[in-house]
């Protein structure tokens, strides 16, 4: 109960400090807005090869979208030192990684959510009949990036020469999350829509794994 | 600070060392602070105050060495440790406000609240915005306030579960002479009510009179240690010396 009310507050004033500076939304969406635009005007994709590319550009900025978000992730808690105040403060150290992960996953999925009819309309990619499986797949890959950036932001938000350390870090962990991530949507995206049911197993397993780790270790990564 | 007294609780310090790698930034401290003292620490910077303020805050783990909270009944009868460790015990304020600046005083107040199930956590929040002047100002943003009322903030925020031992570190650290004046009062009245206090101070000021002991630490070790009022203000005077 501890754990659930103590992530619900923190949740709370995550989403809420968020809206009021829009520092993380704004950065991303422009990202993920740009590439987009930029790649679609500088190859001008046929119908076959949006189909074939699309969804691997989609996910690399995504991907890498999310690396400039999850930076300030634990970085803006040491301006006051406010993370000393959190962990002086909550019975259970896991409920700030918990909130913190919820976030970004929502923030994520909502700047996800904002691009799709964005890229559907530049590369002539229908998305409306396979919206729920790509939902899920989105969710997914999002989750997994978030639970997996969230830990490493704790991680070099604490070292030198922090603004390099993350993408370092992240890129490579996440490769196996954009390899099935892209192989999925992949598949939603073909002529012939189909589930790849063993990416979206693949990404179940890697959030579940990553999840169990930080629940398991997580507390030792905000020590100082 | 109208609230009633504080259960008197202590810090003992057993052999506390803590290195970073190969430097020791405390070197085998003993220390007893009694229930209801209000001890000052003096010292050039890195003498180890800081350290010593976050090791009893719980922050941070010493390498050795054993830190433990006794209560005044169980001081006199030399017992063990009440908590294992201060995240109950003590409130903290460093010269980092440790409030969120995109939160206004009151949801700050809020939230930190119910992290700690705070009984009453309404009430016990609007009590303190008054205590600590800042009920009018509760919905305005922590970023547009000055730095004297955000430390008006972050006592009132390491004051909410009503911690028998308060830790500060630098607390005067930016504030103007309303500000120290004001800071002086509040925590004179706290050390009335019996709130254990450990505080680390650079030179004299109206904070330092509060102080009836004086440690001064050097490269890691206590060199100086006294309850005598005049070697206390000497002590304090010339810390940076």
């Amino acid at each position: 109960m501890s754990l659930l009310s103590s992530t619900n507050a923190l949740l709370g004033k995550e989403l809420r400090t968020e809206f009021r500076s829009r520092e993380l939304l704004t950065t991303t969406v422009v990202f993920i807005l740009m590439v987009i635009v930029l790649f679609s005007f500088t190859f001008d994709p046929t119908y076959t090869e949006s189909r074939r590319f699309g969804p691997g550009l989609l996910w690399l900025a995504f991907l890498f979208a999310a690396s400039l978000m999850l930076q300030p992730c634990f970085l803006r808690e040491q301006n006051n030192d406010t993370l000393s105040a959190l962990r002086l403060s909550v019975s259970d150290p896991f409920a700030i990684f918990l909130a913190k992960l919820i976030a970004n996953t929502v923030f994520l999925l909502f700047t996800e959510l904002l691009m799709l009819p964005i890229f559907s309309i530049l590369y002539n990619v229908p998305v409306l009949r396979v919206f729920g499986p790509l939902f899920v797949v989105f969710f997914l890959g999002s989750l997994g990036v978030s639970i997996a950036g969230t830990a490493l932001s704790a991680i070099s938000a604490q070292a030198r020469l922090r603004e390099l350390l993350l993408p370092l870090l992240l890129l490579p962990l996440l490769t196996p999350v954009l390899v099935a991530s892209t192989q999925v949507t992949l598949g939603l995206l073909d002529a012939s829509p189909y589930v790849e049911w063993k990416g979206i197993g693949f990404l179940v397993a890697f959030d579940a794994v990553f999840l169990t780790a930080l629940w398991l270790f997580g507390e030792y990564l905000l020590e100082e | 600070m109208t609230s009633p007294g504080f259960s008197p609780t202590g810090i003992r310090f057993e052999n506390i060392e803590k290195r970073y790698g190969g430097l020791a930034a405390l070197r085998r401290i003993r220390l007893e602070i009694a229930p209801g003292e209000c001890v000052a620490l003096a010292g050039r910077n890195g003498s180890g105050k800081t350290t010593l303020l976050r090791i009893a805050a719980g922050l941070v783990k010493p390498s050795s060495g054993e830190l433990t909270f006794p209560s005044s009944s169980k001081v006199s009868r030399g017992a063990q440790a009440t908590a294992p460790h201060g995240k109950n015990a003590a409130g903290f304020v460093a010269h980092a406000t440790m409030v969120y600046d995109e939160l206004t005083a009151e949801e700050n107040l809020l939230l930190f609240a119910k992290l700690q199930q705070t009984p009453g956590t309404a009430a016990r929040v609007d009590k303190l915005l008054h205590e600590v002047g800042l009920y009018e100002r509760r919905a305005s943003l922590v970023r547009t306030f000055s730095r004297g009322m955000r430390q008006r903030v972050a006592i009132a925020r390491a004051l909410l579960h009503e911690p028998s031992i308060l830790l500060l570190d630098e607390p005067s650290t930016g504030l103007d002479p309303q500000g120290v004046a004001w800071l002086a009062g509040a925590l004179r009245d706290l050390r009335d009510r019996g709130c254990t206090m450990l505080m680390s101070l650079h030179g004299e000021s109206e904070i330092s009179m509060l102080a009836t002991r004086a440690i001064r630490l050097d490269a890691g070790m206590i060199v100086a240690d006294t309850s005598t009022g005049a070697e206390v203000r000497s002590i304090l005077t010339f810390a940076d010396a």
